[in-house]
């Protein structure tokens, strides 16, 4: 069986007047069907970039520097934009950080859910509304008759998310790219959520990309959980192994770091050092410089992947077992 | 509709300041009034009878308060160069004048939203810098030279346009019975598709020149706004949910774009109406703008007076108008008001 999605040694980077961003380099990773695949990692290490790239949908900055992206047999880094259009929202959807400006102001969110289902789900025009509403329903929203009517600034932020999960759900994708789906709502429509992926994702056979910074949310639902630093995944195994015996001193780190397993690692100051300069010239290991284990060995290029056990694999020259 | 008695009632101090600044401002205008009317031969004694009879003799608070009373009961006064009321006058004149700046703005939005939408969609390519460098020249010349020169191809070397003998060539043709005071609307009320035809004819150099000069704003907030929608994360959102490009395009940027360009449709269009001045000489254009011209020259206090009390009442409706245009774009102004 061929993966959903699958990311082989992708390389990015931002053209910026201040320099040359290197934000992914030799990234790899792949999302089986049914299977949701959590990504971590502190704030700028990559992960949204990440998820536009494989949306297709880099900023004008963004250069690809180098390896593939495959979605359900389609090149996503050479199909034609109308190629893309076609699979976007059907087969590929996406849950944005920010939902609060991922919403069009001016429009109905009901009608941006219309917008979506018209295009892609073949229904009569009569039945679009109650689609839409039905799109609001299942993502709890209270009284969606109502709420269909409303425009963005008339919700609450934790509104707009959901109304935002509801567009990304409406038609029922192969594989869902969830940027931070559950910040900003509470415990009880976060599980809410999150089983409604799960559930997505068990019945349906429905892929997740789950980008999140709460270690405890991606141990609860992922079947697999990769940790990015620095523009690099550093390690990949499935959740609980990954939680229960990291082996990358970095994923350790973020792992100590989070006292509790509902903490996010977003709050959190007591790694040391901070995320390198990604205009700089950097080592091999991108960690070195935060790593108390360094030793000469980790400056050797290239950095090389070490398989542990057939599902877990780290990118470290000294792991901290196997 | 709370929205619209609020903003009316909104209006009412820039009212009562614009009365009181047209009394002002047609008092310090050079000139004697008195000693015009009076005539070359008069001497002081009879150009002192002039000013007695026009009022002119008392105080200033006096002839304000006069001026206010006679507002109240729409008496503009008369025009001392045509002796006709001035309020007559203005209602005679306005209607070309709004013709002429209106089919100068279509002219100009017809042009330029297209302009600043395809341009915005290739930020910094050639087309870009074409469209910029275009309306830019466009704006460079004075109104009145862009007229000559299109008069001169057009009608004297090409032929294709009709004399610039103003509205109608009289000549040919009858005014269509007055009902809007709009040539092109009467004559379509009346169903003279030759008059239209040829009030038609007669609009289009005119409301060119005028028009290339409003190119450039339009073309450029259109542009910027485009581009800032489009770089939007709703836009984003919108691709990434697959949608047609047309739908992104429009219900998505464009009209996310559409407030400022109307903000801007309204200032432009205030400001076609003010600079007709010299396009109506240049065509023989009966408007407001050559009344006001010969209004000044004259020392005409009322007649002044009138027209920019009326230019300055136009322009709060023209406000009035994009406020409202702004609830239907968007229904947070709605909300905030
Ligand atoms: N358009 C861009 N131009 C230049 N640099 C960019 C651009 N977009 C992202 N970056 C850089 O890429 C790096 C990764 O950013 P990204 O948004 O993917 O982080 P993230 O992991 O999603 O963080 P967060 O958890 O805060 O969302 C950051 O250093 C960021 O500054
Ligand atoms: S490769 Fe070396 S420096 Fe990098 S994380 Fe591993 S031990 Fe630390
Ligand atoms: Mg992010």
């Amino acid at each position: 069986m061929t993966a959903q999605l699958s990311v082989e040694d992708f390389s990015l980077v931002f053209r910026t007047r201040h320099g040359t961003v290197r934000a992914l380099e030799d990234v790899s990773l792949s999302v089986e069907r049914g299977e949701i695949v959590g990504v971590v990692g502190e704030s700028g290490s990559g992960k949204s970039v990440l998820a536009y790239a494989v949306m297709g949908l880099q900023d004008a900055a963004a250069r690809v520097q180098g390896g593939r992206i495959r979605f359900a047999g389609l090149d996503m880094l050479t199909a034609s934009e109308g190629a893309l259009a076609g699979v976007r929202g059907r087969e590929l959807a996406m849950i944005f950080q920010s939902p609060r400006t991922a919403l069009n102001p001016i429009r109905k969110v009901g009608r941006q859910i219309e917008d979506i289902l018209r295009q892609h789900a073949n229904l009569p025009g009569r039945d679009l509304r109650d689609q839409a509403i039905a799109a609001l329903a299942r993502v709890r929203i209270p009284d969606p008759q109502r709420r269909y009517e409303a425009y963005p600034f008339e919700l609450s932020g934790g509104m707009c998310q959901r109304v935002m999960i509801a567009m990304a759900l409406a038609c029922s994708p192969f594989l869902l790219i969830a940027d931070e789906p559950t910040t900003g709502l509470d415990v009880t429509t976060q599980a809410v959520i999150m089983d409604l992926i799960r559930d997505m994702s068990r019945e349906a056979r429905m892929s997740t990309l789950l980008i999140t910074h709460d270690l405890g949310l991606a141990g609860e639902y992922c079947d697999r959980i990769a940790v990015m630093h620095a523009g690099h995944v550093v390690e990949i195994a499935p959740a609980a192994e990954l939680l229960s015996r990291p082996a990358h001193p970095y994923t350790q780190q973020l792992l100590a770091a989070t006292p509790t397993p509902r903490s996010t690692v977003e709050g959190l100051v007591s790694i040391p050092g901070q995320l390198p300069d990604l205009r700089h010239d950097l080592p091999p290991c991108r960690f070195s410089a935060r790593c108390a284990r360094h030793s000469p060995i980790c400056d050797e290029k290239p950095l090389p992947w070490t398989s542990l056990t057939p599902t877990h694999s780290v990118r470290c020259r000294v792991p901290l077992w196997g | 509709m709370g929205f619209v008695g609020k903003r009316l009632l909104g209006t009412i101090p820039s009212l009562i300041g614009v009365v009181i600044v047209t009394f002002l401002l047609s008092h310090a205008l050079p000139g004697d009034p008195a000693a015009y009317f009076a005539g070359p031969a008069a001497n002081a004694a009879s150009i002192a009878g002039v000013r007695a009879k026009l009022g002119l003799d008392q105080s200033l608070p006096v002839q304000f308060m006069h001026y206010i009373v006679d507002l109240a009961h729409g008496n503009l006064g008369n025009a001392l160069t045509t002796g006709q009321p001035v309020l007559t006058d203005l209602i005679d004149r306005l209607p070309a004048s709004l013709e002429l700046t209106f089919f100068a703005l279509v002219f100009a939005v017809a042009l330029g939203i297209p302009m600043g939408v395809w341009a915005a969609t290739k930020p910094d390519s050639l087309a870009d810098h074409i469209c910029r460098a275009s309306v830019s020249v466009a704006a460079a010349f004075p109104t009145f030279f862009v007229g000559l020169i299109l008069v001169y191809i057009f009608y004297f070397l090409l032929g294709l346009a009709p004399e610039p003998v103003g509205r109608l060539n009289e000549i040919l043709y009858t005014a269509p019975p007055r009902v809007t005071g709009a040539y092109t609307i009467d004559s379509l009320i009346a169903g003279d598709w030759n008059t239209f035809r040829a009030s038609l004819a007669q609009l289009v150099l005119p409301a060119i020149s005028l028009g290339l000069f409003a190119l450039a704003p339009i073309a450029r907030i259109t542009r910027a706004a485009m581009v800032q929608s489009l770089g939007s994360d709703f836009t984003r959102t919108a691709r990434a949910a697959g949608l047609p490009r047309g739908k992104i395009l429009v219900t998505y940027a464009f009209r996310n774009a559409l407030l400022p360009v109307a903000n801007v449709l309204g200032m432009v269009f205030s400001f076609l109406l003010g600079s007709n001045v010299l396009i109506e000489q240049v065509f023989g254009w009966q408007g407001i703008g050559a009344y006001a011209v010969s209004a000044v020259l004259a020392s005409d206090y009322a007649a002044v007076q009138g027209f920019v009390l009326m230019m300055a009442v136009l322009y709060i409706l023209l406000n009035l108008i994009v406020d409202l245009l702004a609830t239907v774009i968007d229904p947070r102004v709605r909300f905030e008001a």
